[in-house]
């Protein structure tokens, strides 16, 4: 199973997200902005940064890059799709996901181990978790506020949309306390807190058990390598 | 230079943290008459000749399309300055 990990000016958690994917089990392909060919990847993942240094708004560039138009072709073909952090933005950016991303209410950059709520058990990257799971992955963004016109949340909410809640606390003011979102066929999943740091025993949040064992994010990639084999 | 000038702003009524954030400093010093501040962003784009009615309207395009996300901003001006 080859996943794309797309690389652009500015990002930074491209190792971990390949790292992610090998610990699943997954075979990693490099992509790079300029370069639209998409190697022939099973999955790709846009990670997290600060993409060509989050000019005009972020993800508002990437989007425009060579390999996006690719991926965006191939998302609308079914090919899945996970933006993480920056790359969540990068999918809002490039109309794969409604809505948009602002500055954290509280202005401030927060970083911490968020507990989540999976919304929803149906697409590429959720399977393997179960409906209403409690998980704990890091966050880190001055910038993850999600917001959408009311209409726009009806449909995300009527239509089982969103896929990841924030739990206990809402870090930066998102609506709903959204934390992720899933497209309409699930294939194209992005969320603002970070799973590929929550996937090796020793480098992951805290859990009751014992100090930086949380694995939860593995899970995200063992669901899409699960959904590429069986489809 | 002959330029187009695009003008963009957070929606009215979304909150604008950095606005907020001057508005208080102001306050601070003693500006009580300002009563909040909102922060935007000025564009110029640059022609080598004085742009044509078609060059405006595809500023205006660029500007709605990328230099703007209607979800959270809204383009207020889009003029020629020469």
């Amino acid at each position: 199973m080859k996943i794309g990990v797309v690389t652009f000016p500015g990002t930074l958690d491209d190792r971990d997200a390949a790292r992610a994917v090998r610990l699943a089990g997954g075979e990693v392909v490099k992509l790079w902005h300029a370069d639209a060919d998409l190697h022939i990847v099973d999955a790709v993942v846009l990670p997290g940064g600060f993409s060509f240094g989050d000019y005009l708004r972020c993800g508002a560039i990437a989007a425009q890059a060579p390999v996006m138009e690719s991926i965006i072709d191939a998302a609308n073909g079914g090919l899945p799709v996970l933006g993480i952090c920056n790359g969540f933005q990068v999918l809002v950016e490039s109309h794969l996901l409604p809505g948009g991303l602002i500055r954290n209410e509280n202005q401030h950059f927060i970083c911490r181990d968020q507990k989540l709520i999976v919304e929803n058990v149906d697409t590429a990257w959720t399977n393997g978790f179960k409906l209403g799971q409690e998980i704990t992955i890091p966050l880190k963004n001055g910038e993850g506020g999600y917001i959408a016109d009311e209409e726009t949340l009806k449909s995300l909410e009527g239509d089982g949309l969103i896929a990841f809640r924030y739990s206990e606390v809402n870090p930066n003011g998102s609506v709903n306390d959204i934390a992720g979102l899933r497209n309409e066929r699930g294939n194209v999943v992005g969320l603002m807190p970070h799973p590929e740091h929550a996937v090796e025993p020793g480098f992951g949040p805290d859990t009751p058990l014992a100090m930086r064992s949380g694995v939860d994010g593995l899970t995200f990639f063992t669901s899409v390598l699960n959904q590429v084999v069986n489809s | 230079m002959p330029k187009i000038i695009v003008e963009v702003m957070p929606k009215a009524d979304l909150l604008d943290p950095a606005g907020k954030a001057v508005a208080n400093a102001l306050q601070r010093k003693g500006n009580a008459e300002i009563t909040n501040v909102r922060i935007g962003k000025r564009i110029e784009l640059h022609y080598a000749n004085t742009p044509t009615d078609a060059d405006l309207q595809a500023a205006k395009q660029i500007a709605a399309d990328f230099l703007s996300n209607g979800v959270i901003e809204d383009v207020v001006n889009v003029i020629v300055e020469n």
